[in-house]
């Protein structure tokens, strides 16, 4: 032991690559088995971070992606060795890149990524019936919200990034691999045991971005006109209802219109 | 309660289906805890339906009891969780460390051997098992560095951990391979100095040569089938002790289940074998 570093703050500094300020462990640093442990943590780190973000390592390629998550685990290395959920300042890290300002699309695939992790190991919840809300009497849409599921996750995009994002996934169909500059929203869902994806216009997602603020359907139905005058929010609300975006029913905790 | 298991499986997530339908006699499964440590989600649902079907152990990574701190409470409170929820017939951790000052380093480092660092690693199993109301299994870990300052060999610690705590201990035959050929000192040698009295468990894994210092170094790196030394070591070790739960690791290249299988079937003939139950 010497000047003040303890064997355990030295052993991790040398696995971080700084000089660790501890002449045992600067001797055992350089030893090949070392370099076992300091592989083996930074293929943790790295591979949980790839993992988590297939959408942007196939946008990107792997080994950019890995580079990048190489940067962020030593900016942010995690605090919690549950790494199913490892990176969730990654989305902010990577806007901070010189990268990013070349590809627009880069944040935005990240953060839904992320957000699918989000939905993935969400809390079990009930999913609201559609025909539930078929039943209900008119006088009890202004006083009611649809509680979101607790896996919702919805987003809206000046352009077509979840079609990009769903192109770029392993896991689901139907998406494309060119960025149009068209509007578009998606909600992640987790109806059943698997995350699910569906595209949203701008009515939908008004609709449903007032349920996510606790207002009332009444207040929702009159946001998703406000977004699309032609609009059928009764339609809407059924299919979000349908794709299992709401829990259940509850007091309205914000009722303006 | 553990008598009826023989050999088992780490089990993945994507055997998950194959795990559900398996009926082999014996046959338990193991899982990390870190990576069911969620809110919710099919994760948890997958494996409450194993559950149903197979006894289960869970084989942490990240108690830490070998760092200069006791574990965090908030860890140990979502292993509890776990251990409320899946009644599982072992749990087991490490003599190693992985978190320090807040940040998780996924790998499992090194001790020195020191009386000190007894008296903290007992006090750190202690707590575990106090909080966790169950004695836990700790597991000798492979290694790689001659760490200076060692005052007894990793057979004497556990056993002083073992009567200090009264946990049990976890025997990784691979892990005795790997360290015996990194660190230069003979495995069968270690294997008979080991307090087998306290053993609940054995993991066998496959290990792999550095990429560059090949057979030199050798890497736990569970990515291959267990190695023709390491089984010998293992009939060796379970001819003299008499069976116990015994689980094949496979966290790298994992092959199809069926595969898998075929290695737990091994492990199982080995402990049903007549040297095996005259050992008991």
């Amino acid at each position: 032991m010497s000047a003040g570093v303890g064997w355990q703050d030295a052993f991790v500094r040398a696995l971080r690559g700084e000089p660790p300020g501890h002449p045992e462990i600067a001797a055992l640093a350089g030893l090949p088995g070392f370099a076992v442990y300091r592989n083996t943590v930074w293929k943790g780190w790295v591979d949980a971070i790839e993992a988590n973000f297939p959408a942007v390592g196939a946008f990107t390629g792997s080994r950019w992606l890995r580079a990048a998550a190489a940067a962020f685990a030593t900016a942010h290395p995690p605090g919690t060795p549950a790494l199913v959920a490892y990176g969730a300042g990654f989305p902010e890290f990577l806007a901070g890149l010189p990268a990013a300002a070349d590809l627009p699309a880069l944040v935005p695939l990240a953060r839904l990524d992320r957000a699918w992790t989000e939905a993935h190991v969400a809390a079990d919840d009930e999913v609201l019936a559609p025909e539930t809300l078929a039943l209900l009497p008119a006088g009890d849409l202004a006083r009611l919200a649809a509680r979101p599921h607790a896996a919702l996750r919805a987003f809206w995009f000046d352009s077509a990034v979840p079609t990009l994002w769903l192109g770029n996934r392993p896991d689901f169909a139907g998406g494309g691999l060119t960025l149009h500059p068209r509007p578009e929203g998606l909600a992640l869902v987790r109806p059943g045991p698997a995350v699910e994806a569906a595209r949203l216009d701008a009515a939908d997602f008004a609709l449903l971005e007032a349920c996510l603020a606790g207002r009332s359907l009444l207040a929702a139905a009159a946001a998703c006109l406000e977004a699309a005058p032609a609009a059928d929010p009764g339609a809407i609300l059924y299919r979000l209802a349908a794709l299992g975006a709401f829990a259940g029913l509850v007091e309205a905790t914000e009722t303006r219109s | 309660m553990t008598h009826s298991l023989t050999a088992g499986l780490g089990l993945k997530p994507i055997h998950f289906p194959h795990a559900l339908a398996a009926s082999a006699a014996g046959l338990w499964f193991e899982v990390h805890p870190e990576n069911y440590m969620v809110a919710g989600g099919p994760r948890l649902a997958w494996l409450d339906r194993v559950r149903s079907a197979h006894p289960l152990s869970l084989h942490g990574v990240a108690l830490s009891l070998a760092a200069e701190a006791p574990p965090a409470p908030d860890h140990l409170a979502r292993l509890k969780v776990l251990i409320d929820r899946f009644e599982p017939v072992l749990v087991s951790e490490h003599l190693a460390w992985s978190t320090w000052r807040g940040v998780y380093y996924p790998d499992l480092l090194p001790v020195a051997r020191t009386q000190a660092a007894l008296r903290r690693v007992t006090d750190n199993v202690q707590r575990v098992q106090d909080a966790l109301g169950r004695a836990i299994a700790v597991e000798n870990p492979a290694h790689y560095l001659p760490l200076a300052g060692h005052e007894m060999d990793e057979a004497a610690f556990l056993d002083g951990l073992a009567r200090r705590s009264g946990c049990r201990l976890l025997l990784d035959v691979a892990n005795v391979f790997v360290a015996a050929n990194n660190l230069g000192f003979d495995p069968a040698a270690c294997l008979a100095s080991f307090p087998v009295e306290h053993v609940a468990e054995i993991h066998l894994a496959g290990h792999m040569p550095d990429p560059e210092f090949g057979g030199a170094l050798l890497i736990d790196s569970h990515s291959t089938p267990v190695a023709p030394a390491v089984w010998a070591l293992y009939a060796g070790l379970v001819g003299r002790i008499g069976p116990r739960p015994t689980l094949i690791e496979r966290d790298e290249d994992i092959p199809a289940f069926g595969d898998l299988i075929a290695e737990r079937e091994r492990a199982h003939r080995i402990l049903a074998a007549p040297a095996a139950r005259r050992a008991a």
